[in-house]
């Protein structure tokens, strides 16, 4: 590979249409006789509906159609739940895309109105009146298990969407009953709002004359939405183009295709015009899905010295009102089988009782699952090092998987592919001092300062992954990944991908595999990505697996180009196939570098075809489709260091020190950035965001104001440094790293306050740890009410 | 019922009858059709739509389009100097200051405020100045890298 591209934090080709106002945002399209939809929705969580009168609004000033359930009923199918999750009892509740007689969130779609102006459906919805009968609301996931509580879904018993279980390794119940010492505890993992800072946005262009769909959507996976649409609005998918135009972050609440996007689809496909709907923030609050919500019951069973023999967990994971897209396999799957971390753990079992609530659904965030699965077992170990007296770098070290290149079975059935969790921590270590700052918090105790060190030593499951291990756990689609490689006559290239990065950079980074691999400059190379029609298929960007799976993909896509190349250089050079060979975009003889071939040279001959070698078709192409045998598996080490002040409650975060591990880097500045980004949204879990609904199911964090996201101005600069071990399964030896700073930070962050607050005797606080909950368990602890 | 406004975006003049309730930063986008403004909340916490107005910040979505009748407004789409980006933008790029790009305009129309304000403004100061911009990618860390190494570069020193 060229050491000059591939490894090297050039600057992202994607930026200059970003910085200076040229990138098409969803929203940022307009089309010809384009109209606007707004959508009514539900200001009662649960409530039965008794009518609608839109009379009012259908007559108001250049509105053009009012839809309520009754209109789209036969026309718009309910949105669909594509992870069927095996043995677990899976229970999916209808979702009627626009609902027809009950409601059962706030933010629930009553209605949508058309106009000419988006201001004037706004004052439409203002003028239909819905007669509503408010019902009893739950919304905390244990209480909707419990006796008596408010039922969602009538022919649904108890609330419960699913149980599932995870059982690894010896027996559970002789780990415990033979324990030497058990910790445990109850952490409320809680809800989050993920804010990416582009509402969701969709544009529907129906052509009645041809029957062809054209959708723009804020989305993470294109090819998924062109799917799904076509099955729940019965446009066949050869008319069914979908695009995502320039799409401003994600986080996981772009997988799911919407009751919204399918309504506007409807609309358009009605009045055989143009309908763009956009979400206005607070809607996005209501009705963008959420993350985490779990209650968890953990408990780990160890030896006298510190030797883990058992963990057991029961989880209650809040799904909201209806289970969206992937997210029957967020609590479980991704969560349940990372329980083992980067410890031996000879017995692990898990229950996850999945339950609908009067919420706004959950579904994937950033590190989906795998943070909920960090913070049990970090939290577990710091417990044991306090039972035990040790310090937590010593029963870390007590318990990890020793090194491991290639492969490594964790008792939940996984095989992590390599790591080096001592390794990681080592680094982190050194590279923090921890010594002296553990000397340091000693000093300011006896000075009445409390400072407090987290560790958080992590492995996380990424690259999504087998499609064969996709059937098996009853995800609704593939995982593998394609890539075109194409080259031009001039030389220049076409990469088109069918996955959809949006902001991670991999326009650039893709650019750097094919430099890597074909000797070309990266600017010689345009990768396509986002449109159905001009890519081949792709799973889509989540589960950090587009550089993962996508980038496997383009490589080996290359290297088809490479050997068809080298057949026609020794062609074209008149020498035996297996004599030549290949340097940096050039084909030789061996032992005669002179007499070569450049790719650019290739291309051309290949695209002329004027003397082609028998059997060698004309052109410079290649697709492959790469389904990955594994997934990867990216781990670290970090540390937070925090100091609390006793007086207020508030948490100072001073330092943080991150070491990740995601194997060879192509692009470091793109990575650290990653790292940056996904460790401040962990740390906002820690400290700041909370989604709030009152007893009745409203939703008290509904706008920007209400809601804390991580600022500037609260933040340290994070220390980022790294390791480096290939995954033994991936062709350039690359795990993903988009998610791997939220699924260590939240622990990091939270062992370190409880570590300053120990000498006060605080043993937990519910996140987010703001100064109002720390100040109260202080005093809690401290025997003042 | 609609009012005439005059209003300079760019170095241009636009003479238009807009609705007394219309938003500035929904004159920009969706009249004059200069999408690079964005609307990123509903309550001016994010940021997203920050411009110049007579060459001092104003969020366009707490400023109607009749306010700013007679005013100058300067978006992201004007900040470059024909093709000569500007150095916030140029810094932006080189530090990897943005990663979904959806804040950027805003954030660097925020940072163009900060440094008129202060040419040389410490970590800690860009940090402060920004605490009114969302970016939910970046961390925000790079961002302030970008902005220092603006004010170094428009001081005429080395990034």
């Amino acid at each position: 590979m060229s050491a000059t591209t591939f490894g090297s934090g050039i600057r992202r080709r994607e930026d200059p249409r970003l910085i200076t106002g040229n990138a098409s945002y969803t929203d940022d399209i307009t089309l010809p006789g384009m109209l606007h939809a707004a959508l009514l929705r539900s200001p009662y969580a649960h409530a039965r509906i008794n009518g609608i009168d839109t009379a009012q609004a259908s007559e108001a000033p250049g509105v053009v159609a009012v839809y309520t359930g009754a209109d789209t009923e036969g026309d718009i199918a309910p949105a669909p739940c594509a992870w069927l999750l095996p043995d677990s009892d899976l229970k999916i509740a209808e979702y009627h895309c626009v609902a027809k007689d009950t409601v059962r969130y706030v933010g629930d779609i009553v209605a949508v109105v058309v106009a000419e102006s988006r201001y004037q459906a706004y004052d439409a919805l203002d003028l239909i009146d819905v007669d509503y009968e408010p019902l009893d609301a739950v919304v905390e996931p244990k209480k909707a298990a419990a006796d008596g509580t408010p039922q969602l879904h009538g022919e649904i018993e108890g609330n419960q969407a699913f149980h599932w279980t995870v059982t690894g390794g010896g027996d559970i119940g002789e780990a415990f009953s033979q324990a030497e010492v058990v910790v445990k505890e109850t952490i409320v993992q809680q809800r989050l709002i993920p804010n990416a800072m582009e509402p969701r946005a969709t544009l529907a262009s129906y052509i009645p004359a041809t029957g062809e769909l054209t959708v723009w959507n804020t989305t993470q996976n294109p090819h998924i939405v062109r799917f799904l649409c076509s099955l729940v609005i019965g446009v066949p998918e050869d008319r069914l183009r979908v695009i995502a135009p320039e799409v401003g972050g994600g986080f996981g609440s772009k997988i799911a295709v919407y009751p919204a996007d399918f309504i506007t689809i409807f609309c358009s496909k009605k009045l055989g015009v143009p309908v763009k709907w956009v979400e206005s923030r607070s809607e996005n609050y209501q009705a963008t899905t959420h993350g985490r919500d779990h209650v968890q019951e953990i408990e780990l069973a160890a030896t006298a010295d510190g030797k883990i023999t058992g963990l057991r967990a029961t989880v209650w994971a809040g799904m909201g009102a209806y289970l969206s897209t992937a997210a029957p396999g967020i609590p479980t799957i991704l969560h349940g089988l990372m329980l083992s971390g980067v410890y031996d753990i000879p017995a692990i079992h898990e229950d996850v009782y999945g339950l609908y609530t009067n919420t706004t659904p959950v579904e994937a965030y950033r590190g989906a699952g795998r943070p909920e699965a960090t913070f049990m077992v970090e939290r577990l170990v710091d417990l044991l090092a306090a039972k035990l007296g040790l310090d937590p770098v010593e029963v870390r070290r007590r318990n990890f998987i020793p090194k491991f290149d290639n492969g490594h079975d964790v008792v939940t059935g996984l095989t992590y592919d390599s790591g080096n969790y001592d390794g990681a921590l080592n680094k982190l270590l050194g590279e923090s001092n921890y010594e002296q700052l553990r000397a340091e918090q000693a000093e300011a105790r006896k000075n009445g300062r409390y400072i407090g060190l987290g560790l958080s030593t992590y492995v996380e499951i990424c690259g999504l992954g087998p499609s064969q291990v996709a059937g098996a756990i009853g995800f609704q689609g593939g995982l593998w990944e394609s890539a075109i490689v194409r080259f031009h006559p001039s030389g220049k290239v076409h990469v088109m991908i069918g996955t959809s990065p949006h902001g991670q950079g991999e326009e650039t980074t893709f650019a750097q595999i094919i430099a890597g691999e074909l000797g070309v400059s990266p600017d010689d190379v345009k990768v396509i990505h986002g449109d159905t029609d001009n890519t081949p298929m792709g799973w889509g960007t989540y589960g950090s697996r587009t550089t993962a799976v996508g980038g496997a993909a383009l490589a080996l896509a290359a290297r088809k180009i490479r050997d068809k190349a080298k057949v026609i250089a020794a062609h074209l050079l008149e020498a035996a196939v297996e004599d030549m060979d290949y340097d940096d975009g050039k084909f030789f003889v061996k032992g005669s570098p002179d007499s070569s071939k450049t790719i650019q040279d290739i291309a051309l001959m290949a695209n002329v075809a004027w003397n082609m070698p028998e059997g060698v078709e004309a052109g410079l192409e290649a697709t492959t489709f790469y389904d990955p045998p594994n997934f990867v598996f990216p781990y670290g080490a970090h540390l937070a260091v925090v100091e609390v002040d006793p007086d207020s409650g508030n948490v100072d975060l001073k330092r943080y020190v991150a070491v990740d591990d995601c194997g060879p880097q192509i692009n470091p500045v793109i990575v650290e950035g990653q790292v940056h980004g996904g460790i401040v949204q962990g740390i906002g879990q820690a400290l700041w965001e909370e989604g709030v609904y009152d007893d009745d199911g409203q939703l008290l964090t509904g706008t920007m104001l209400d809601y804390a996201l991580p600022r500037a101005d609260r933040l340290p600069d994070i220390e980022v440094h790294s390791t480096v071990t290939p995954s033994p399964h991936h062709p350039l030896g690359v795990k993903g790293i988009g998610e791997a700073g939220t699924i260590a930070s939240t622990a990091a962050v939270y062992n370190a306050v409880i570590d300053a607050l120990a000498p006060l005797g605080v043993e937990a606080v519910n996140m987010p740890l703001t100064p109002e909950r720390v100040w109260r368990s202080i005093q809690a602890a401290q025997g003042r009410n | 019922m609609t009012i005439p406004v005059s209003i300079t975006v760019n170095g241009r003049r636009y003479d238009r009858e807009v609705e007394p309730r219309l938003l500035l930063v929904h004159f920009i986008r969706d009249v004059i059709g200069l999408t690079g403004t964005k609307v990123g909340c509903d309550t001016s916490q994010c940021g997203s739509c920050t411009v110049l107005l007579d060459g001092v910040s104003a969020k366009a979505c707490t400023c109607l389009a009749v306010q700013a009748d007679g005013a100058s407004v300067t978006t992201i789409e004007g900040l470059a100097d024909d093709s000569e980006l500007h150095p916030l933008q140029e810094s932006f790029w080189n530090k990897h200051g943005l990663q979904c790009g959806y804040c950027t305009p805003g954030m660097i129309m925020a940072s163009h405020e900060l440094l008129r304000c202060n040419s040389d403004p410490s970590a800690e100061e860009i940090r402060h100045g920004l605490e009114g911009n969302m970016c939910r990618c970046t961390g925000y860390q790079n961002i302030v890298r970008s902005v220092r190494d603006a004010a170094e570069t428009m001081q005429g020193g080395t990034s």
